[in-house]
């Protein structure tokens, strides 16, 4: 746990940074240590980047066809010369640029979906354990109901119903991705509503919603950061999984998981079709789950995620 | 003991409840479920009768009480592609779909379980490091591109197990190779972590100090307690399994529950997705009921609550 623990205002030689950015400095520190996590860093970064500069480092469009040219193998050359890396696809579209520019949906629809849950998940998770009571009991049976549901086919389920586009897409996995988060903050809430710190801020007559913003919140949010970067291998995994399923972001534009679903068809004759996109997928997950392991080894050991 | 078990009832019951309430909700999703039944071509007094013909004019929660009445007796209309009854095309795929998560379950515990405690047991060593890593790309590879890739290899490549369709138990193999894997993944990681836990623990210093050595500490004192979260997981990953089975049973075209919702969704034929959803929730809630129950019997100090 880190944060409000230390006292503010302790004498210090060297008084400017605050106790709170110390012991953020500190955890760095720790974490850079762990090479698995620095490597998972990397390639996260790698493919922020890459997600980022799409346009300028795809070397062709990557939704322009060339039907003469399909269905090439990796490394062969046009007539002007120009290399297609990975090949190309049954449109003849360039493979190396539609992996490069599959990793931006991807990213969006991760980075917004965990935002969406994470924050449902940490009110969830503050108001059932901070309160208690009847606001617990409520909300843990809604979080059975929504683990009942295989998280897959509820998705499908309601895009079904409702239409596939980015934003749906974000939503449905967003709002129903909030259980994991509720349960580790509401935990965590439970035993830092008896400690020392706590206790003393309602004795001195603090209300509630500053109790919980200034004294709880701050302590939760290590627990938060580990189970949301963790969460976000899965849902970039689900978003995959949807394009697969065709339920993703709609064709043109390249998905990882919609270009998985073309290379299911022409296994037989072109297997760089399905391998490409499957190994960016897998490097990018593999890249944020190490980062996310190393992070709960530095921060909470003892979380089971 | 007899309270906490008739608690436990209580609150599946409670849950169950709560799925039929959203699985009645899919439907009303966008206002307007007749608009979502029909076919997109249909007129204005198409969708007037039939609103008028279902229902959909009632009250919201009378409509429900109808819907959750049917469902409880497997009654929820007709497929509109098939003009049978929905519930009864998911019951006759379900004994498809439990096979290939009971194989993959199987096939999981059987690696996982050995590979977690030799882990455990000899830790840092050449063993635990291999499992470690394979457990790691288990956890972060997408099911439907493991799929695809076991296809290229041994169906494409090799002619060694066929790719599609059930039947013998050639056909089980692949798919349930690639449903379990990250099953295989999590209970592995579970079982390593949870066996080092216990070794730590005084009463295996004890039985050590006591002169009991080498694997019967294993297997009579650690296995013991290092057990209940591994069943508890089970019960678990089993909704992990049922879903991905919508995956995996669309890529070996396997003629189960997964597959009939997928195509149930793309034919929108909501009736039959509602029945299938329901039913593998269900399924789930059943099978962690019994999980929790078999918990009693393992953990003497659940009884006594």
């Amino acid at each position: 746990m880190s944060g409000a623990a230390a006292p503010a205002g302790t004498l210090t030689l060297r008084g400017e940074r605050s106790p709170a950015v110390r012991e953020w400095l500190a955890l760095v520190r720790r974490l850079v240590r762990r090479r698995t996590a620095l490597f998972g860093l990397a390639v996260m970064l790698l493919t922020v980047v890459v997600a980022a500069a799409a346009p300028v480092l795809a070397p062709f469009d990557p939704i322009e066809q060339n039907i003469g040219d399909r269905l090439k193998p990796p490394l062969w050359s046009d007539e002007a010369g120009r290399r297609h890396v990975l090949g190309t696809d049954h449109l003849g579209r360039d493979l190396v640029a539609r992996v490069i520019h599959g990793a931006r949906p991807a990213l969006l629809v991760g980075v917004a979906a965990v935002l969406i849950s994470g924050i449902l998940g940490m009110l969830a998770g503050l108001v059932a354990g901070y309160f208690g009571g009847y606001a617990d009991d409520v909300l843990m049976r809604l979080a059975d109901i929504q683990l009942a549901f295989p998280f897959i086919l509820l998705a499908i389920a309601v895009i079904g119903v409702l239409g596939p586009s980015l934003p749906t897409i974000i939503v449905v996995i967003g709002v129903s991705s909030w259980v994991v988060y509720a349960r580790v903050v509401r935990g965590s809430v439970l035993s830092l509503r008896e400690r020392e710190f706590v206790q003393a801020a309602l004795a001195l007559g603090g209300r509630d919603g500053r109790v919980i913003f200034r004294h709880v919140l701050p302590n939760v949010f290590t627990p938060w950061l580990v189970v949301a970067t963790l969460d976000m291998a899965r849902v970039i995994v689900i978003e995959s999984a949807l394009s697969f399923l065709g339920l993703g972001v709609q064709p043109p534009t390249p998905t990882w998981g919609g270009m998985l679903a073309d290379g299911r068809v022409y296994i037989s004759t072109a297997w760089w079709l399905a391998t490409f996109p499957g190994l960016a997928i897998l490097v990018t997950v593999l890249g944020i789950n190490l980062f996310g392991d190393g992070l709960r080894d530095t921060l909470d050991p003892r979380l089971t995620v | 003991m007899k309270v906490y078990l008739a608690r436990r009832l209580a609150q599946s019951v409670l849950v169950l409840f709560g799925v039929s309430f959203v699985v009645f909700a899919i439907l009303h999703l966008t206002g307007d479920p007749a608009a979502v039944l029909l076919p997109p071509d249909a007129t204005v007094e198409d969708l007037q009768k039939f609103r008028q013909a279902m229902g959909f004019n009632d009250p919201f929660l009378v409509q429900y009480g109808r819907f959750l009445a049917g469902a409880l007796q497997g009654d929820f209309g007709l497929s509109v592609r098939h003009g049978e009854p929905a519930f009864g095309l998911v019951i006759e795929r379900m004994p498809a779909t439990l096979q290939l998560a009971g194989a993959a379950l199987l096939i999981a515990l059987a690696l996982a379980i050995p590979a977690g405690i030799v882990s455990a047991v000899r830790r840092n060593s050449l063993i635990d490091y291999v499992s470690t890593v394979v457990a790691l790309l288990g956890q972060s590879m997408p099911t439907f591109w493991l799929g695809i890739m076991l296809i290229l290899l041994f169906s494409v490549q090799f002619n060694i197990f066929p790719s599609s369709g059930r039947g013998s138990l050639d056909h089980l193999v692949l798919p349930a190779v690639t449903l379990g894997l990250f099953t295989t993944a999590r209970i592995t990681r579970l079982t390593r972590s949870g066996m080092l836990e216990v070794l730590n623990q005084d009463y295996i210093r004890t039985a050590r100090s006591k002169g009991v050595s080498g694997p019967p500490v294993v297997w009579k004192h650690a296995l013991k307690n290092a057990a209940i979260p591994i069943v508890t997981i089970v019960g678990i990953e089993l909704g992990t399994l049922l879903g991905g089975s919508v995956i995996t049973e669309t890529i070996f075209a396997w003629p189960g529950v997964g597959r009939l919702s997928v195509q149930a969704i793309y034919n929108r034929d909501y009736p039959v997705v509602q029945a299938a959803v329901f039913t593998l929730a269900s399924t789930f809630i059943v099978v962690n009921l019994l999980v929790d129950f078999m918990y009693t019997y393992l953990d003497p100090r659940i009884r006594l609550r």
